[in-house]
């Protein structure tokens, strides 16, 4: 059997390069195994070799993400290989999130089937795990000695084309995608038996779980309008005029801050809307009537508010992902509690 | 209440001068069948064609399938409020023909109406690929409104059926199994121990010929109610339903409601069956409310401690399943829902919708939206065109050389909600 | 968003068309909005009742911003 071919992404760390100093080390390749690669060769034994290994420093990739990956994989578009590998990266949010998006980038453009390997609470796994492999490790380096063997099996698997099977099996984050099976028992013998089994108490695992929505306990009330500092936060994807930061029209991956100092009123054509899931017609004639600044600048004016704040906080909410809400909530909300934001209006589409 | 089933295995159909059970083979009189649908005035022609397992068959578009039987003793007749008059069935022995179906097709009534593959990939989908079936090709005569064209069509597969059926009476069966229902009282004394389980069963009743009958009323007045799971297996329940192929419960299916049968198999073994409660699916939020209410105080009346719940269709009947989960946990009582899902042709969509966190014990029956080719068969019973505009086909479905590109939604009983068949949906 | 703001002490009203779904999801604070492409504005009224009506919303999201509350309210 011919000896598959792998390449491999590892950090500036893993590379031997350096630590955090490093981080700022443009990608390099070796054609060999480097670092955790020579552990995979291992491995593989007679069945596959690392033939490229690209090192680039987290730093690096970080601050430019879309050209670190287009470099990356424009270095690896000259060697044939049958599967990319990147990390493991365990919880080391940079290297992950460069992981997963350099992985995404190969099977796109290079049409190569790709596997990253981090811990599951790492950013770069929930971003992600949708679109490619995302095996599961241990939280740190300590786990490097069980996360190699697995990384080599299922990278194995990959190269040969075998069909990956259930996430329970094979190791990989779900992607999220339900896929028709046929079980061993028709729908009706298996819903008596789960009924069985919860009436028992008994341990069972639902078919089709439901999304899940926490609940959080409700905030103290403003108690002084007139001397609050209120901040208005849309879901609208009204941007200034040009959309400065690039926000997606749908499935967002970042919100923007903008600022509204001095200004009375969002007036046509200095504000805009990059949302793509609704009518701009109106939102266009007059931004307000998705950020209505116009209204709290007089509310400030006439004293019912004592501030409003200075900036405005904006996403796209078209099909983007509960997690990232998520995350750009906890973000927003750690900068108005520390500008010392008392409360918060936040206008959906 | 007590039946006996016995069944008549059937293992081929022939046409013959006269409708006969004799060897295992289904002898079928195709005049006097054909003369005695025509009964019906509304039926301008019928022609009964027969498919086999294994044959290379396509049967398109199908509206119902009904399995031949008879009541040989007993109260009633099968089919009751259709083929026979009221009294309440359930009781006695009733034959059946194993192993053999009446399918309706012909002129399409409605788009909701799908497709049987006897050989290839789209076999696998549903049992019916298993069977031998009669199929009736009726044409209504012109200028008949939908309403009546259905009714007509559900009729006709009622009358096959019965009149099938009757080539089992005098036949000795080569199986028999009886089932047997407690009175409430009789079960609390006879198992006290087990755990009792009650099944409901929720029934389209949407109108747009989204329809079913209980002894022959319709159900969309219905307020939910007791039925034995007796008077299911001799007809009580029969199909009027005009909703996904993939979800829609058939005649057939209603028949030999496999949730019934297990509960039945089990009944005094590991559970005490303490009952079927029927229920509908209104199109009006606040009938859905009074129908969730009203199953949640039956099932508390007769102490259900466990209770199974089965969909029928999808959209908007998920809330009213989600109200019934909801109301029976608040009672303490424990649920387990059977459902489908349609989460999109990458699986990645919410697959009902509507959801509660109460329902955490749930089954589901396969993703509708899976794209899939079946090839070209060999004969087509029916009309093959009819693909591009039922459920689940599309402009662009039928392809030249005969093979057809559908989603699952297409094809009959597919995802039957009921749990008859094996498929279901794994997270990737 | 709401709710994670919410999380850190701040109350947040998540002004939306689709109530039911912010229910939900979970925000405790909801107000109703005019309607999906334009939550605070309407564009077939006059300039000026618009902007009163944007007002008048907008006095009713800070009302729920002091109100008091223990669960999930619908202002």
């Amino acid at each position: 059997m011919k000896k598959l071919k792998f390449a491999h992404y590892i950090n500036q760390f893993y590379g031997q390069i350096g630590g955090e100093d490093k981080g700022d080390q443009p990608p390099v390749v070796h054609e060999k195994a480097v670092g955790p690669g020579s552990g995979l060769e291992k491995l593989f034994g007679e069945e596959g070799e690392i033939i490229a290994t690209v090192i680039c420093g987290d730093t690096y990739f970080a601050e430019n993400p879309e050209k670190a990956a287009e470099e990356i994989t424009d270095i690896l578009k000259k060697y044939d290989f049958d599967c990319f590998i990147a990390g493991p990266a365990f919880n080391a949010g940079r290297y992950g999130m460069a992981c997963g998006a350099i992985c995404r980038a190969v099977q796109e453009r290079l049409g190569a089937p790709a596997v990253a390997s981090m811990y599951t609470e790492n950013p770069g796994a929930e971003i992600y795990a949708k679109d490619i492999y995302v095996l599961e490790t241990g939280k740190s380096a300590a786990a490097m000695k069980d996360a190699l063997p697995a990384i080599a099996e299922f990278a194995l698997k990959l190269a040969r084309g075998v069909e990956i099977g259930f996430p329970e099996d094979e190791g990989y984050i779900p992607q999220g995608r339900r896929v028709n099976v046929f079980a061993d028992k028709t729908g009706a013998v298996r819903g008596v038996d789960m009924l069985l089994s919860k009436l028992k108490g008994e341990s069972f695992t639902t078919e089709l779980p439901m999304p899940v929505f926490d609940r959080v306990t409700p905030a103290p009330a403003v108690k002084n309008l007139a001397r609050a500092k209120i901040a208005l936060v849309t879901s609208g994807g009204v941007v200034p005029r040009g959309n400065p930061d690039r926000i997606e029209a749908a499935n967002a991956t970042k919100y923007g801050k903008y600022s509204i100092e001095g200004i009375d009123d969002l007036v046509t054509d200095e504000y805009i809307t990059v949302h793509g899931g609704y009518d701009p017609v109106y939102v266009l004639e007059d931004p307000d009537r998705v950020l209505p600044v116009d209204v709290m600048r007089l509310l400030e004016k006439e004293g019912v508010i004592g501030k409003l704040f200075e900036y405005f906080y904006s996403t796209v909410g078209n099909t983007t992902a509960v997690s990232s809400a998520k995350r750009f909530g906890e973000e927003i909300g750690r900068d108005l509690l520390a500008n010392g934001v008392d409360g918060a209006i936040l206008t959906s589409t | 209440m007590q039946l006996e089933v016995g069944k008549v295995m059937v293992r081929d159909i022939r046409f013959a001068d006269r409708t006969r059970m004799e060897s295992g083979v289904l002898h079928i009189d195709k005049n006097e069948l054909v003369k005695y649908l025509k009964e019906d005035a509304s039926i301008k022609d019928v022609d009964i064609d027969i498919a086999r397992p294994g044959e290379s068959v396509r049967i398109i578009p199908v509206k119902d399938i009904i399995q031949p039987r008879i009541k040989v003793k007993g109260c009633g007749q099968v089919f009751p409020g259709f083929i026979s008059d009221v009294d309440t069935v359930g009781e006695g022995v009733t034959h059946v023909l194993e192993g053999c179906a009446v399918v309706t097709c012909g002129k399409i009534v409605n788009f909701q109406e799908g497709i049987i593959d006897m050989s290839g990939p789209g076999a696998k989908y549903n049992s019916f690929s298993a069977l031998n079936n009669v199929v009736l090709l009726i044409e209504p005569v012109s200028g008949l409104t939908k309403h009546a064209h259905e009714a007509a069509v559900r009729l006709a597969g009622l009358k096959a059926s019965y009149y099938l059926g009757k080539a089992a009476q005098n036949v000795q069966p080569d199986e028999k199994e009886t089932f047997t229902y407690n009175t409430l009282t009789e079960a609390a004394r006879l198992y006290p121990d087990l755990p009792r389980v009650v099944y409901v069963y929720m029934i389209q009743s949407q109108g747009l010929m989204h329809d079913n009958y209980i002894y022959g009323l319709d159900a969309k007045g219905i307020l939910p109610t007791l039925i034995s799971p007796t008077e299911v297996i001799d007809g009580a329940i029969v199909s009027g339903n005009c909703a996904a192929p993939c979800h829609k419960n058939t005649t057939f299916h209603h028949l030999n409601n496999p949730v019934i049968m297990d509960l039945l198999r089990r009944h005094g073994r590991e559970l005490c069956f303490a009952g079927v409660i029927i229920t509908n699916e209104s199109t009006m939020l606040s009938y859905k409310k009074r129908a969730a209410h009203f199953t949640q105080k039956l099932a508390r009346l007769i102490e259900a401690e466990g209770v199974i719940v089965t969909e029928e269709g999808g959209g908007n009947p998920e809330t009213d399943l989600m109200l019934n989960c909801k109301l029976l946990e608040k009672s303490d009582i424990k649920t387990v829902l059977i459902t489908d899902e349609y989460a999109g042709r990458d699986g990645r969509s919410q697959g009902l919708a509507d959801v509660t966190a109460e329902a955490d014990a749930v089954i589901t029956n396969g993703n509708g939206n899976e794209l899939i080719t079946l090839p070209p068969m060999e004969r087509t019973i029916g009309v093959l065109e009819s693909v591009e505009i039922i459920t689940g086909g599309f402009s662009g479905s039928l392809h030249p050389d005969g093979s057809i590109t559908v989603e699952l939604a297409s094809i009959m009983g597919s995802l039957c909600e009921l749990g008859y068949e094996r498929l279901t949906t794994r997270l990737k | 968003m709401v709710k994670a703001i919410e999380e850190l002490g701040i109350p947040a009203v998540h002004v939306c068309t689709i109530v039911p779904i912010s229910e939900t999801v979970g925000a405790n604070r909801i107000l109703p909005a005019v309607a999906i492409p334009n939550p605070t504005g309407n564009p077939n009224l006059s300039q000026h009742d618009e902007f009163m009506l944007r007002k008048n919303l907008m006095i009713k999201a800070l009302d729920s911003l002091k109100s008091i509350i223990e669960e999930q309210t619908v202002f």
